[in-house]
């Protein structure tokens, strides 16, 4: 079983991460809206309820304030709940309780107490779902000093990340994509793989280009990379963040100093977003003195998700966009 | 009315509880005004929000509890904080922004907590603790602890929609968690009477299954007493929680920062004739439950106890800068 790995969905790999931590810990539970005998809005906890109980698999009224409150008591009192927030819109609705609640109630009580709750959104556009329902907001809780976030873009990564979210003494956010319950990989069956926050991985490793990303924009960034590589001979070196925060620092500068160019991609609106601070963090250390060229960013268009497919898709960073920015810092168009 | 009632009552509580409360009384009264002095005077560095006035109502609910159970509070914390027996040096310490205060001075006045003793916290925003208090209920009802929460919030936070959201999910879950209004009729300068339609927030409590109790005289320490301890067997029975409401008042502003415009000198005035403390002694003296001597002493020995705060408080050392850059995150 160590090595053992197995091709499975995104979907499938949050539900075992789930299921080994639950079997694990009696302490941790997931509750939300229709997580029970509905499986979940995205699947995402199919089969749970008849291996853990309804105690444990806990559906409950629609009522995000009160879902988001409890879980914080909860964890303040010794266990561990995972909560489904569903559409990540809907997190608006828990905004009190995650910021001035979880994030600062270690610090306000002189580093006593912990608030291990991992708050699970389904987060990005590419479901015709619109406005209310496609929103990538991690840039409102990386601004929070006491919050996790994290943003996995593979099965693997979900599983580790996942049951290492579960295992941390704080409140994590974490995203995962609609658009991508769905994205196959290999994933580890080993009960006790984790991967850990706060580490970046290099997805490539190259030498002309970086590219910085993670979450859903990951996919497209390899594709773009793979194909610059193979049609234009640019060696790009993809850094998959994986955790925001506490974020990797020295991953991206490390790779900055290496090729002297960046790109920043994600999927959430462009100002005000999380890729700028990376940009502004990049801009201010010592790594700026290494760059060729402009630090350059692609992120979903600054208007609401629109519902028709084809103005959804095109507010996004595509594969082509990719692939163009990265000629453009290389100087190849 | 509730006088002559109260000395019919045959009482069974011990005599050494009857003197503690009185005790805590007087422990929330000397400090809360002795802090009062010191902001006065500049000597407090940030923002406080006076008990005096509900000591009855805070003591009373707290004192029917028992070792295990768990509060939430609001940023009028004090006495409930000063009633689930806090080290009163610490906690002059944390008003006083010091390193030895209760939070190592990174809380203040409206953050106090004191977890290994139960209180989940004070909380700065209204409503804060109604989403805590539910959760830790049903830490205790996934346990089996036998414990139970009660969750304190003032009038005006029934306005809010998580006090909705919480009383509606703790009914359905049948959550051990006491539910307590402590109505002191003004949300700042807002009248409850102008952003309510009903008489009292207890009466809310049908909206959502689940028993609504109503102490009218929550400066009659007694009456709140009683009524807890019958409220909190209900609740530990498994019964589900319930919404209590008590009616007080408080002697001071809303803050430190309140001119008090909103309301008449004679109404305030007519509401220290109800003083909690006085109608206490009263009842004990009168019932031959207590000699006012021994009831001055203790409140002699609370008074040196609030003094003895101010001094450990004034000799500890100010955090150091560095502590602003910890306890951010657990291990």
């Amino acid at each position: 079983m160590e090595n053992e790995t197995k091709v499975m969905s995104v979907r499938d790999a949050i539900i075992m991460a789930m299921s080994e931590e639950m079997r694990r810990d009696e302490n941790v539970f997931l509750m939300g809206e229709d997580v029970g005998i509905f499986g979940g809005d995205f699947g995402t906890s199919v089969g749970m309820l008849q291996e853990f109980g309804k105690e444990r698999i806990r559906d409950t009224p629609i009522s995000e304030n009160a879902i988001s409150g409890c879980a914080i008591g909860a964890a303040m009192t010794g266990l561990r709940p995972i909560v489904d927030v569903t559409f990540m819109d809907f997190i608006v609705y828990m905004m009190d309780n995650i910021v001035n609640q979880a994030a600062k109630t270690r610090y306000m009580f002189g580093g006593k107490g912990q608030v291990p709750v991992v708050f699970r959104c389904a987060a990005g556009s590419g479901v015709g779902a619109a406005a209310q329902h496609s929103q990538s907001l991690e840039a409102w809780f990386t601004h929070i000093p006491g919050l996790k976030v994290v943003a996995p873009g593979t099965p693997a990564d979900v599983k580790g990340i996942l049951k290492s979210a579960i295992r941390d003494n704080n409140t994590v956010i974490f995203l995962e994509y609609k658009a991508q319950f769905n994205m196959k990989g290999e994933v580890p069956l080993d009960p006790e793989f984790t991967i850990p926050l706060g580490k970046a991985e290099l997805k490539r490793e190259g030498k002309d280009v970086t590219v910085v990303t993670y979450g859903r924009m990951l996919e497209r960034v390899l594709q773009a990379a793979d194909e610059v590589r193979e049609a234009e001979g640019v060696s790009v070196e993809v850094v998959d963040l994986r955790t925001l925060m506490p974020l990797d620092k020295e991953a991206i500068l490390n790779s900055v100093k290496k090729t002297g160019r960046v790109l920043l991609v994600n999927d959430a609106h462009k100002t005000g977003g999380f890729i700028g601070e990376i940009a502004a963090m990049i801009a201010e250390s010592d790594a700026f003195d290494f760059l060729d060229g402009r630090i350059l960013r692609l992120a979903a268009e600054d208007v609401p998700v629109p519902y028709n497919a084809k103005l959804e898709a095109a507010m996004l960073p595509n594969v082509e966009r990719i692939k163009k920015y990265i000629l453009k810092l290389v100087n190849k168009r | 009315m509730a006088k002559s009632k109260k000395a019919e009552k045959k009482l069974e509580i011990p005599k050494e509880k009857l003197l503690h409360m009185h005790k805590l009384m007087c422990d929330i009264r000397n400090f809360d005004e002795k802090v009062n002095y010191m902001v006065k005077r500049g000597q407090v560095p940030g923002m406080t929000h006076f008990s005096v006035g509900e000591e009855a109502a805070n003591v009373g609910a707290i004192a029917a509890l028992s070792d295990g159970d768990l509060i939430t509070s609001n940023h009028r914390g004090h006495g409930q904080t000063i009633a689930m027996e806090i080290d009163l040096n610490e906690m002059m310490a944390e008003i006083m922004g010091k390193a030895t205060g209760t939070c190592k001075g990174k809380g203040g006045s409206m953050h106090i907590a004191d977890l290994d003793k139960g209180n989940l916290g004070a909380n700065g925003i209204v409503g804060g603790g109604m989403g805590m208090a539910i959760g830790a209920a049903l830490t205790q009802q996934m346990k089996k602890t036998g414990k139970i929460v009660m969750c304190c919030f003032g009038d005006g936070a029934v306005n809010e929609g998580t006090f909705h959201e919480t009383m509606n999910m703790a009914s359905v879950w049948k959550l051990p968690v006491i539910f307590y209004s402590i109505n002191n009729f003004y949300g700042i300068s807002t009248p409850i009477s102008s952003v309510i339609n009903i008489d009292y927030n207890y009466q809310r409590a049908c909206a959502y299954g689940v028993p609504g109790h109503f102490i009218e005289d929550g400066n009659d320490l007694i009456a709140v007493y009683e009524k807890f301890q019958e409220l909190v067997k209900y609740v530990r029975d498994g019964n589900g929680p319930v919404l209590v409401e008590s009616l007080t008042y408080r002697w001071h502003g809303h803050s430190t920062s309140d001119p008090g415009k909103y309301r008449t000198k004679a109404e305030v005035d007519e509401w220290k004739k109800k003083d909690p403390i006085v109608a206490y002694k009263n009842y004990l003296v009168g019932n031959n439950l207590a000699t006012e001597e021994e009831l001055d002493e203790i409140d002699r020995k609370s008074m040196e106890a609030v003094e003895n705060s101010v001094k450990f408080a004034m000799e500890s050392p100010e955090p150091t800068l560095e502590s602003a850059f910890e306890d951010i995150f657990a291990d």
